[in-house]
């Protein structure tokens, strides 16, 4: 039974591909410098016209999303009590954990005074509770906060084993402190994401028509919610597959077939919302325009129905490239729905145009390079991932 | 554990319950606002703007602003083509097919302003005489204002390391003093004219009665979005000058009740914690039970 417990892999960190991501992700700081310096102008494409752009709609938008595993697994694990998908959770609270850091990161180099930001949380009497951004940004910056608590236990693991007897001791009660604790943590990890992950939809329907009639619905956050838990599954399916094969593990396909049966539900859930929604909002001619915006939503809803119809085979689930394959289609279709709402679908008029900048890619690029170099770091060094299942004879 | 499924399915089930019945009785002030009582602003009339752009040069003055020589071929002139970080109000010409037109852009003043709705901590609000001004210090430059302005109106120092919101507030320091607007004190024709909501109101519909040739029978921005304080006559349809929104329901109101709906009295978050934390230690206390019970096995 102690096989399933998750421990360190140990082994050489500073590789060829990291030296690479670390390498990224230095180019990307030098950018962020330099846009410190001259100003977003100078290094991005956005304008007046779109002032969201690639740092919004990816890092923020689409990278929470993707950082929705913990969140996802959280629902599973410890409100419908499916333990049995415990291996799973640490590694998708680290993901989490990063991809929500990365994305606070983001917002801080992409607004125009990051110095004031501080402000956002402390000026309580300033808040305005009109706006569904204010909400956003306070749930992100105490979910970061959360998913680290959530993550800490790997770390006081390692560190209560720690040669001096007396850092062992502290680490020791904070631990059994922390134990007690957790399950009303782990409840605000589950609230917090259901409240900004729906709001993310809420925000652009204050866009008001500069967004087209296909995304802009009242349902815009119920969509949102629901295309975050979908993300979440997904990312942690394709975690897992690259975790296996990258450090040469034995992959967990009987838990992540069990796993697709969640997903499946989520994904029929969010069809059948977008759907009837458009169907009952009557949008079936904008569905059929042959524009643009009708070839993005039939690109979102193929990608979905590919990997929902491909479940009803038995032989599908049991294949781990199968699995693989699917979660990357619902990965993608979940971002190109959030980048439509957010970008593509968004229409300010005026002949306003944008597309992200080489600075402005290298930087979300470099970005990535950072969470992956520290996954990476953090899996080797600390127990995160579950331990072999060779030993299974208990 | 098909126990705790089904009290994590109830638990769902009750915070859905608190959230569609909080979801009903909506705030009061989700009514569509009306026009403060000491509003002021402005009536644009396109049938007398000549097209000078007295009134472009005159507000760079008024706020002291840099000319934009910016414009790419142009940089000898001040000669926006937007308005922009540099411009706050600018003249277009309007060509359609049968007659062109000139039209004045600046500001709305909304009643019922996007931005303000947007903005986290009220950097952007209706101030004295409802006019929406800008406060530099509760604004990180987030230019979530812009996103849903529907005139795309707030711009951004995108060459600025310390950027601020830029925008028409309707010469809010001259007030003070006691003066108009720059536009509308330099304006040769009275094309653009400075007064009392009110009185500009009736003013522009006296002026579709006496002339019903000339105007289109339409102020725009009486009740467009809810109403804005900067109102507008024509003798081109108002599509024409490039105004396309026709909805009379301000912009905030359906996410506004959404977001109230949800978050009212923040009754239906608390529910859910509480659910949340309550199934997790139960959740949590079965394990260990049966955690022992296997370990005894």
């Amino acid at each position: 039974m102690n096989s399933h417990l998750p421990r360190a892999l140990g082994g050489k960190i500073v590789t060829r591909p990291y030296k690479l991501l670390v390498g990224l992700f230095a180019l990307a700081m030098l950018l962020i410098a330099w846009r410190m310096v001259a100003g977003l102008g100078a290094t991005t494409a956005m304008n007046d016209g779109y002032p969201f752009g690639l740092w919004i709609a990816f890092d923020v938008v689409t990278g929470t999303a993707l950082a929705c595993g913990g969140y996802a697994m959280a629902i599973l694990i410890y409100v419908f009590n499916k333990g049995k998908y415990h291996p799973l959770i640490r590694p998708a609270i680290l993901t989490s954990a990063l991809g929500y850091s990365i994305a606070g990161f983001s917002v801080a180099i992409d607004v125009g005074r990051p110095w004031l930001i501080w402000r956002v949380p402390v000026y309580g009497w300033r808040w305005n509770f009109n706006s569904a951004l204010l909400e956003v940004a306070l749930c992100i910056m105490a979910y970061v906060v959360v998913l680290w608590i959530e993550l800490a236990p790997a770390f006081l693991e390692k560190w209560r084993n720690a040669p001096k007897p007396r850092l062992a001791s502290i680490v020791g009660k904070t631990a059994d402190r922390l134990d007690r604790l957790l399950p009303w943590i782990v409840a605000l990890g589950v609230l917090l994401p259901t409240m900004h992950q729906s709001s993310l939809g809420t925000m652009m329907l204050l866009a008001g028509d500069k967004l087209h009639p296909l995304w802009n619905t009242p349902l815009l956050p119920l969509e949102f919610l629901v295309g975050c838990i979908l993300m979440g599954y997904g990312a942690v399916t394709i975690e897992s597959c690259l975790g296996s094969l990258l450090f040469k593990r034995r992959p967990e396909t009987a838990m992540l077939a069990k796993l697709s049966f969640a997903a499946a539900v989520t994904l029929w859930l969010f069809v059948l919302i977008r759907l009837t929604d458009l169907i009952v909002r009557d949008q079936t001619e904008a569905m059929f325009a042959g524009d643009l915006y009708s070839t993005m939503l039939w690109l979102e809803l193929c990608l979905l129905l590919i990997p929902g119809i491909a479940y009803f085979w038995p032989g599908v689930r049991t294949k781990i490239r199968h699995l693989f394959s699917g979660a990357v289609l619902v990965v993608l279709a979940g971002a190109i729905y959030r980048f439509d709402t957010y970008l593509v679908g968004y229409n300010p008029g005026n002949n306003w145009s944008y597309f992200p900048a080489v600075p402005e890619q290298l930087v979300t690029l470099g970005l990535v390079a950072f969470e992956v170099a520290a996954y990476v770091l953090i899996v080797k060094r600390f127990p995160i991932l579950a331990g072999h299942s060779r030993a299974e004879t208990a | 554990m098909s126990v705790s499924r089904r009290s994590a399915l109830k638990a769902f089930a009750a915070a859905g319950g608190t959230i569609a019945t909080s979801a009903v009785p909506l705030r009061a002030d989700n009514e569509p606002r009306s026009v403060p009582a000491d509003a002021v602003g402005m009536l644009y009339d396109a049938t007398r703007c000549i097209g000078c752009k007295a009134c472009v040069t005159a507000c760079h003055e008024a706020n002291q602003d840099l000319p934009d020589t910016r414009t790419p071929g142009m940089e000898l002139y001040d000669a926006p083509t937007e308005l922009n970080s540099r411009t706050r109000n600018i003249i277009k010409l309007h060509r359609s097919e049968y007659i062109d037109s000139y039209v004045k852009r600046q500001c709305m003043h909304c009643v019922d302003p996007a931005c303000v709705g947007a903005c986290m901590l009220g950097a952007l609000q209706k101030r004295d005489f409802g006019i929406v001004t800008w406060d530099a210090p509760y604004c990180i430059g987030c230019r979530y204002c812009q996103v849903v302005c529907p005139f795309n109106v707030p711009a951004f120092e995108w060459e600025s390391a310390n950027p601020r919101i830029v925008k028409c507030e309707l010469c809010v320091h001259r007030l003070r003093e006691g003066l108009e607007p720059a536009c509308c004190e330099v304006c040769p024709r009275e094309a653009v004219i400075f007064g009392q909501y009110e009185d500009l109101l009736a003013e522009a519909h006296s002026r579709i009665v006496d002339r019903p040739d000339v105007y289109v029978d339409r102020v725009y921005g009486e009740h467009e979005v809810g109403g804005t304080q900067v109102l507008y006559l024509s003798h081109v349809p108002f599509e024409d000058l490039g105004f396309t929104r026709d909805s009379t329901e301000a912009v905030p109101s359906l996410q506004q009740s959404i977001q109230h709906g949800i978050y009212q009295g923040f009754v239906a978050p608390a529910a859910l914690y509480a659910l949340l934390g309550v199934v997790m230690f139960k959740n949590k206390r079965t394990n260990r039970v049966a955690d022992s019970e296997a370990d005894d096995e």
